[in-house]
């Protein structure tokens, strides 16, 4: 019983504690590129300046600064609207895969995941191909005659829409399928004995009995695209920063890992919350049974 | 329709209410030769059924024989293949399950989870668009016909068993149907509750004057609820009566053991003459009083229910019907006990005996040699 707490103490307590106590140092030229730095040796003495020497500064500037603001911001309405785009898409699917005949369900499945058997990184660069100037998808549509002049798409928040939605769709739909999967059919039977034409019916009992897995597919998609790197910084452009690229670009261009770290911790702290929310929701659910 | 039915029915007294020997009356449903074909096999085979206002009436018969498609057929659930469903003279046929004026109660009660007790009860009036007040007087009333009262925002899962089949059976009466359907309403219930309830289920019919259609496996559930029975097999309806003539008038072997324990004894048709029916069977030469559908020579099977025959250990003297045999084994079930007996002839009969007396002088046990006895009016001479 203890594994899970160990687990969680190595793989994500102890290194949040690392990059908190960094948030709070400063840069320096050194190696690594921080101060203060935790010395034993220098016993009592060095243990009182190494806490005196710790500061919100980096926090007050990540609050004056309007480019980390603006980046989360961009970072949660990028957010918003592929969980929004993705819900009902992958409501669609996922309802068609649970009406679909009882042995054809487990291909689909296999379809919905079989993604996941290449790169991540392979796929996204396939899109690059697909949405280039002259890729598949102007050819296409230029070939129906469609469009007079191709459009752009790479580089725009289309194509960030595009890469989200495509990257994220398993991980809506297989909740939502699992919730209506399990859905007793004659309930359906049920409502329509009790004079519930099938439209209502949808409303009234399998939306929300399905709800859990639509909360659920929401928040796996939600909170990973929030802090989303690959898929902005080669499909998106250079006028659209997320969060992630901009603590990216602290990191590594900028080596300033305390400011980066900062970034990451206001983050983590921002992700909370939703989190939160669903719990709350959980919880409710818990004390009506 | 009124108490005097269920007070008849409770009685065993002869019941008045037999709309189905008027030749004038109108039944409420009608089956018209109505056959639904899942693929190539017919659920239901040919069936054509009345069923009269104010009826309790009972499908009867082994699981896979149609009677639930043949309920789920009147709900809307199903469509027929062939043949015509009329309710109040009206063809069911192009009405959609949502505006059939029939509910169902389902065998595994389909309350809906998401919603409280009163939520689930409320739901069809609901659809009606009833008012607020009106819908809650109404589920308030409901509720306290099944005796519910206090449990109204509970959730399905917060109740017991014999609870659930409640809201079921509350949410199916509630917009007061013309016909109420109930599939297997008592499958899911412990042997004693099912006996309480079974009794409410007859008194709340006969107080709310409604009809209802009850499709069961149990033949006692159908026997005690029931004004008429169609017993059911393989897709047909092999009889329809009341529970008494499908008892004592079986028109086939397959009702006479699927109604109950029988001894069925094979013989052929020897002779028909004012006095009675001679066979020639298995057991030696038999009288019964009345031939049925068979003709001199027919092969037939004579049915016995084995209360109606007497066991004895001294030959009865004068008896129409007297076989001798070994006793082979006891079933003894305290208020009555059921003796196994092999004839001399060879074949096996069974014969009931109520224990009337606690100890009995000379007791019948496994081994002895017994005398079997009935009367020619008790047999039933079956051709199918």
């Amino acid at each position: 019983m203890l594994v899970p707490y160990l687990w969680l103490i190595a793989f994500f307590l102890l290194p949040f504690l690392i990059v908190l106590k960094i948030s709070l140092s400063q840069t320096a030229t050194a190696q690594p590129p921080y101060t203060p730095v935790f010395d034993l040796e220098a016993g009592w003495a060095g243990l009182k300046e190494f806490f005196a020497d710790l500061s919100f500064v980096n926090y007050q500037s990540l609050a004056a600064d309007w480019l980390y603001l603006a980046s989360y911001l961009k970072s949660l309405e990028i957010a918003a609207v592929s969980t929004l785009i993705l819900a009902v898409l992958g409501y669609a699917l996922a309802y068609g895969m649970a009406r679909a005949p009882r042995r054809v369900q487990p291909v689909l499945v296999t379809l919905i995941v079989l993604p996941f058997w290449t790169s991540f990184l392979i796929r996204i660069y396939a899109w690059i191909n697909i949405l280039q100037r002259d890729g598949l998808l102007n050819q296409a549509l230029t070939a129906l005659k469609l469009v007079d002049e191709p459009p752009v798409w790479l580089a725009t928040d289309t194509a960030i829409y595009i890469g989200m939605v495509y990257s994220y769709l398993p991980f809506m739909v297989l909740p939502i399928y699992a919730a209506l999967e399990r859905m007793d059919e004659t309930l359906l039977e049920a409502a329509a004995d009790l004079g519930c034409p099938p439209w209502k019916a949808f409303w009234l009992v399998t939306f929300p009995l399905s709800l859990p897995g639509l909360i659920a597919g929401a928040l796996l998609c939600f909170i990973p695209i929030v802090g989303e790197f690959v898929i902005p910084d080669l499909l998106g452009g250079s006028e659209t920063v997320m969060i992630g690229q901009t603590l990216w670009t602290e990191f590594f261009t900028n080596r300033d890992w305390p400011i980066a770290s900062t970034v990451a911790v206001v983050l983590l702290i921002v992700l909370v919350g939703p989190i939160m929310v669903y719990r709350q929701f959980e919880a409710r659910a818990l004390a009506r049974e | 329709m009124s108490n005097g039915k269920a007070q008849a029915k409770v009685l065993g007294m002869k019941p008045e209410f037999a709309p189905w020997t008027d030749p004038d009356a109108q039944p409420l449903v009608r089956f018209h030769q109505v056959t639904k074909r899942f693929g190539a096999t017919a659920a239901v085979d040919r069936v054509t059924l009345d069923i009269y206002e104010g009826e309790f009436f009972a499908l009867l018969g082994p699981s896979g024989c149609g009677k639930t498609t043949l309920l789920r057929l009147l709900a809307g659930f199903e469509r027929p293949s062939e043949g015509r469903i009329l309710l109040t003279g009206e063809d069911l046929g192009p009405v959609p399950p949502h505006r059939r004026p029939v509910n169902m109660m389902f065998q595994a009660y389909a309350l809906f989870p998401h919603l409280t007790v009163a939520g689930n009860v409320a739901f069809g009036l609901k659809q009606d668009g009833l008012a607020r007040a009106e819908i809650e007087r109404r589920v308030a009333e409901m509720l306290a016909l099944v005796r519910l009262e206090g449990l109204e925002q509970r959730k399905p899962h917060q109740l017991s068993g014999g609870q659930r089949q409640r809201v079921a059976l509350a949410r199916a009466l509630v917009k007061r149907p013309k016909v109420l359907l109930l599939d297997e309403p008592l499958a899911a219930l412990d042997r004693k509750l099912r006996e309480d309830t079974r009794f409410e289920l007859m008194q709340l019919q006969s107080r709310l004057g409604l009809t209802f259609v009850i499709v069961t496996h149990d033949r006692e559930e159908a026997m005690t609820l029931a004004d008429r029975i169609a017993v059911m097999d393989r897709g047909h309806i092999v009889q329809v009566a009341t529970p008494a003539e499908i008892y004592e008038q079986p028109r086939s072997r397959f009702v006479a053991e699927f109604i109950g324990d029988v001894n069925l004894i094979e013989g052929g048709l020897a002779s028909i003459d004012r006095g009675g029916v001679a066979l020639e069977s298995a057991a030696g030469r038999l009288i019964a009083a009345d031939a049925g559908e068979a003709k001199a020579g027919d092969r037939i099977w004579l049915a016995v229910r084995p209360e109606k025959v007497r066991i004895t250990l001294d030959q009865p003297a004068g008896a129409a019907n007297c076989v001798s045999g070994e006793v082979v084994g006891i079933g003894y079930l305290g208020d009555v006990s059921t003796y196994h007996v092999r004839l001399s002839t060879g074949p096996m009969m069974q014969a009931t005996a109520a224990n009337v007396t606690r100890l009995v002088e000379r007791p019948i046990g496994r081994g002895d040699q017994v005398w079997l006895s009935w009367s020619p009016e008790v047999g039933v001479v079956l051709v199918r």
